[in-house]
């Protein structure tokens, strides 16, 4: 919690904004004098990593919107202009084409961190919710996204993924329709594609709003999960936090950089490079990496329906989280059983995204199921039982004596 | 509802959906080739069948089919006369998830019925587009078409 207000409008013009729209006194008491906690590790850069990730795919994003053309015969084209012709074109593309898997990375990454430390718990459940929500708009975008340079791969993932609705009872085929607004992936989806892969990013600020918002209401969690009891347990955001962050930034941004200009296709396709071909299927589809885990689950489900179901299913259970672990203790570090379980839970995951990958047969077949019966007991069984069979370790009595005493990170 | 034409402006447009026809020569077509035309967005086989691909088509009427067709029925033209049983012509576009199969004289064809082979998922059709084995659910759809002379066919030609 923040407590009462301590900006102090140190000039005329800032006493003058104030009295009419607090928005220094708002910015003041959310990142300057907001008291975090002050054992919180390098795992609680990523939500800075992440707006600074957005905000880069919007600034590249609206630049190359003033150049793409959104139509079939001319967007792969258009995409080779802008690599080729446009000033600072293959920068700008190459920094928006990989910012999409670092700001995955990041979210994967920011999402264990929540897993781990406890931070979905109460009283954060609607901040985690919120979470899940943007991580979900994160997957429509970059699909969408992927849709537009009409290369196969953009092509024919577009059309099995949107043939997947086609599996809905009695609505399928209507929905597939209207989705393609014609009778398969053709000009109509690539342009409203555009429109709502610009829509999205906004959608996602303003839910990014809410989810800080419902972050500043309780405050930080913390690694050992136990709430902020005094002054003595936080520093302000402003310097420590700022500079930890920025500095979490500039690491990142070096990893970023690596890929833009050394690696820039590494994470790609090269069949994205041919342009789209609706006659000629390309011998293996397959979506971005960061979707792979997704790809495994849906196929293997032998039922096509429930295949579907399975991988909305699997975002779904994210969201109902809160309420499936029963551990009144936050933190994994202190929970020695759960906390090896979580292992094996990244494992499964790092699992699904190899099979995502693979031709879904034979023991890559075996390995896929295995790794999603894990995914969904993780979060059905072992999380709600855990919480009530396991002895949480002796935690400190306060953060500040946490940190007195040389907690690990 | 108020909302609904911001819901209906997203199906298909008028020109879109305008049912429209693609005339098609056949005598392009050679013995045991087949050929891609694009209708509606999406690619259509039209294959010119040797007598073996029919005869086997025909035996396999009474096979244990999982969508059950006979090829005659396959043939027939939009107003229900009689088709020409050495053109068949159908959807290009696996019934599973959309790929687009391969044909018994393409590369990498492994089907075992001597028609089309998926080689997304493995869905294995006959000679005369059904599906046979795999995970597709129903046969390459026919669209509607008639024969407007001997060899040239209208595809998309309405009763």
């Amino acid at each position: 919690m923040s407590g009462p207000s301590t900006y102090q409008p140190n000039s005329g013009f800032e006493r003058w904004l104030d009295a009419r729209l607090p928005i220094v006194r708002l910015a003041h008491d959310s990142f300057v004098d907001f008291p975090t906690p002050k054992n919180l590790n390098y795992w609680w850069t990523f939500g800075g990593i992440l707006a600074f990730c957005l905000v880069v795919q919007i600034i590249t994003g609206i630049i190359l919107a003033m150049h793409y053309v959104p139509h079939i015969d001319h967007a792969f084209d258009s995409v080779e202009r802008i690599r080729r012709d446009v000033n600072y074109g293959w920068l700008i593309q190459s920094i928006h084409a990989n910012g999409a898997s670092m700001f995955f990375l990041a979210v994967y990454i920011h999402m264990f961190r929540g897993l781990y430390f406890g931070s979905y718990k109460a009283p954060r459940e609607l901040l985690w919710m919120l979470g899940v929500v943007i991580y979900f708009l994160m997957v429509a975008a970059a699909f969408m996204g992927y849709v537009l340079p009409w290369g196969q791969m953009s092509f024919w993932g577009a059309t099995v993924i949107t043939n997947l609705l086609g599996a809905l009872p009695i609505v399928g085929e209507s929905i597939t329709t209207w989705l393609w607004g014609g009778f398969a992936v053709d000009n109509a989806t690539l342009n409203r594609f555009f429109s709502l892969h610009y829509l999205i990013p906004f959608v996602i600020a303003g839910i990014v709003v809410l989810h800080i918002w419902a972050l500043h209401v309780p405050g930080n969690n913390n690694p050992t999960g136990i709430d902020v009891k005094s002054k003595a347990d936080t520093v302000p955001f402003h310097p420590y936090y700022t500079v930890k962050d920025g500095f979490a930034i500039v690491v990142f941004a070096m990893m970023f950089a690596a890929f833009v200009f050394f690696l820039p296709n590494a994470l790609g396709h090269a069949d994205n490079y041919i342009p789209a071909n609706p006659a000629v299927t390309p011998a293996e589809i397959v979506p971005e990496w960061y979707l792979l885990p997704f790809y495994a689950i849906l196929r293997c489900v032998p039922d096509k329906l429930l295949g579907v179901l399975a991988m909305f299913a699997a975002i779904f259970v994210l969201f109902i989280l809160p309420w499936l672990d029963t551990s009144k203790v936050r933190s994994m570090r202190y929970r020695p059983i759960a906390r090896q379980f979580f292992v094996v839970f990244v494992i499964a995951c790092l699992a699904l995204g190899f099979f995502g990958g693979q031709p879904p047969e034979g023991a890559y077949l075996i390995g896929s199921r295995i790794a999603t019966a894990y995914y969904f007991a993780f979060f059905l069984i072992i999380l709600p039982v855990v919480g009530l069979i396991e002895r949480p370790q002796r935690m400190p009595e306060t953060i500040a004596q946490s940190v007195l005493r040389g907690a690990k990170a | 509802m108020v909302a609904w034409p911001l819901i209906d402006q997203m199906n298909p447009a008028a020109d879109t959906l305008a049912l429209s026809t693609v005339d098609f020569d056949l005598t392009a077509v050679e013995e045991g080739q087949q050929v891609k035309v694009m209708w509606q967005g999406k690619p259509l086989f039209v294959r010119h069948r040797t007598k073996k691909e029919i005869d086997l088509a025909v035996k396999d009427d009474t096979a244990s089919l999982k969508d059950p067709q006979t090829d005659a029925e396959r043939l027939l033209q939009v107003d229900g006369a009689a088709g020409n049983a050495q053109y068949l012509i159908m959807g290009a576009n696996c019934t599973h998830l959309g790929c687009v199969p391969l044909g018994v004289n393409d590369a990498g064809f492994k089907g075992n019925f001597s028609g089309w082979f998926c080689p997304c998922h493995g869905s294995d059709y006959d000679s005369s587009g059904r599906i046979r084995s795999g995970p597709a659910p129903t046969n390459l759809p026919v669209p509607p078409f008639k024969y407007t002379t001997d060899t040239l066919v209208k595809i998309g030609a309405k009763a």
